[in-house]
């Protein structure tokens, strides 16, 4: 208890953790919206891929000096290309063709970065540090939250429907290719900005966590948005108090936290059918 | 009426079928048959536009499909969606607004009014704030006749509608396509059930792998075309007992 008062006084003292909470809770608002769609279109190992994918961008942009959102951005969406191409024109399958593409990108971001940066910068990189955000991270990521609202606002109904059924949104003449790939630009931002906090390897928890646990919730999508963003924000606000008070590097706790909601709701939610303790849901009345 | 002409479609190089040349009549109820693989579904995906084709032009009343996309409604085979989406019954019926509203337009209550009038058509307003993965085939096949409804096409195109529903649902969906054929539309059903053949359709494409023969279902359900395109056996068990009887 004394530790968890001793976090508020501090966030009261120090910018830097002030800084950091503010950070904490727009990551963890914009990577739950945007996982859910990620997860219901089965796309989460397309998720992961892209974090991977963004790291020699970020490398790139390290070096010439340019914003990182930009470098990722290039990349992502080069992975995200490369991918849906290598499938298209081959008989590999998509997830193979994930596979091929995103470690070769990491591999190369990972010489990249070593060659730009000294080892620790590596180490934030890729597990995240969230107590070092500047304001300039901050204004970053509130642009990149700005974006993502406006296009799920903007899109909602595309978006729904193509994650839903494709096949019909293809039917009334729906651009469901340009949906695909402008939806790969937001989680290459989304990406970039959890980067900071969570580390790239853990950027796909962050998508997905949350998101899967406002599934097990909810019948309704926009309810699951709201509750992903919610489980997001609870998970980086809860992460950071741990990696404050304990030191841990921020992206694993966050993680945890986010991981520790799943199971709670695993056990206890209504549309979980391994455990009931509660009325079953109705089902089949006809 | 909808015209095939001279339509051609390969996966990597073999083709499903070559030249076909079809039509579909407004008002009419078109079934198509023919055995497993006969390109059936491939075709409806071409007329769709889901698929590409190397030769051939569809055309519906003389202009090209792809100009009067939003006038054509498909009611897909289930087994294709995910079930457990987060999506009910009243919602999946309103995504049907989506293509004519056009982006950055939300349904309205002219949009929800429509979706709770084709839910009564099917006679599912009771089910309306169901989850889709708690309903019965025959309820979910009638909620995306439902979502046909209320996309207000001109032809609407069902592959393999009855597949694993009840009577009830089939009875209550064949219903609604005779209202449909009554309002002057083009209706496409692929279908795999011979025996009700004659009581569903109004005009018959019979197909393997091309058009053996198309027209009105009194003129095309013979032993003859049923035997080049299934079987000799399964032509002599439909038809003998027929031609004893006469």
């Amino acid at each position: 208890m004394a530790s968890i008062i001793e976090f508020f006084n501090a966030l009261g003292r120090y910018d830097f953790l002030q800084s950091a909470l503010i950070t904490a809770i727009m990551v963890g608002m914009m990577s739950g919206i945007i996982g859910s769609f990620i997860i219901l279109r089965g796309m989460s190992l397309m998720g992961d891929a892209i974090s991977h994918a963004v790291l020699p961008g970020v490398a790139v942009a390290y070096m010439f000096g340019f914003n990182i959102l930009i470098g990722a951005s290039l990349f992502g969406i080069l992975a995200a290309l490369l991918i849906g191409f290598v499938a298209a024109h081959s008989k590999i399958k998509t997830d193979t063709s994930i596979g091929v593409v995103f470690s070769a990108f990491y591999a190369l971001g990972f010489i990249l970065i070593s060659m730009a940066e000294s080892a620790t910068n590596l180490h934030h990189i890729l597990f995240g540090n969230i107590l070092a955000v500047n304001d300039a991270d901050i204004m970053t990521t509130a642009v990149v939250l700005g974006i993502v609202i406006l296009f799920v606002t903007f899109f909602y109904k595309e978006l729904l429907v193509t994650s839903f059924d494709e096949t019909y949104a293809k039917t009334y003449g729906l651009k469901v290719q340009l949906l695909h790939y402008t939806l790969m630009l937001v989680l290459t931002l989304v990406t970039v900005s959890a980067l900071q906090t969570v580390g790239i390897i853990l950027v796909v928890a962050m998508l997905i966590t949350p998101a899967a646990t406002a599934f097990l919730w909810t019948d309704k999508l926009a309810t699951m948005l709201v509750l992903a963003a919610t489980f997001g924000v609870i998970s980086a606000m809860s992460g950071l108090y741990f990696s404050y008070t304990f030191n841990w590097a921020s992206g694993p706790a966050i993680v945890l936290v986010a991981a520790l909601l799943f199971a709670i709701s695993f056990i206890f939610s209504p549309k979980q059918a391994v455990f009931h303790f509660g009325k079953k849901p109705a089902k089949e009345v006809d | 009426m909808l015209t095939i002409k001279n339509l051609t479609v390969a996966y990597d190089d073999t083709p499903v079928f070559t030249d076909v040349a079809v039509t579909f009549d407004a008002g009419k109820i078109t079934g198509i048959i023919g055995p497993n693989g006969a390109g059936k579904s491939t075709m409806i995906k071409a007329i769709l536009g889901l698929i590409k084709s190397q030769t051939g032009v569809v055309e519906y009343n003389d202009h090209s499909i792809k100009s009067v996309q939003k006038q054509i409604a498909y009611v897909e085979q289930r087994k294709d969606l995910d079930l457990s989406f987060p999506i009910n019954v009243f919602d999946l019926v309103l995504t049907g607004t989506y293509g004519k509203l056009g982006l950055f337009k939300s349904p309205g209550k002219t949009e929800r009014a429509a979706s709770q009038a084709a839910l009564a058509k099917v006679s599912l307003t009771d089910f309306s704030k169901r989850q889709i993965g708690n309903l019965s085939g025959g309820q979910l096949q009638r909620v995306f006749v439902a979502r046909a409804i209320v996309q207000e096409a001109e032809i609407i195109i069902l592959d393999e509608p009855f597949v694993g529903i009840d009577l009830q649902s089939e009875t209550a969906i064949m219903k609604i396509l005779k209202q449909w054929r009554d309002a002057g539309k083009t209706i496409i059903v692929v279908h795999h059930d011979l025996n009700k053949v004659s009581r569903y359709f109004d005009d018959l494409v019979i197909m393997n792998h091309g058009i053996i023969d198309f027209g009105p279902v009194a003129e095309v359900y013979n032993a003859q075309n049923i035997e080049q395109a299934f079987s000799a056996d399964l032509s002599s068990v439909l038809f003998t007992v027929k031609e004893d009887a006469q």
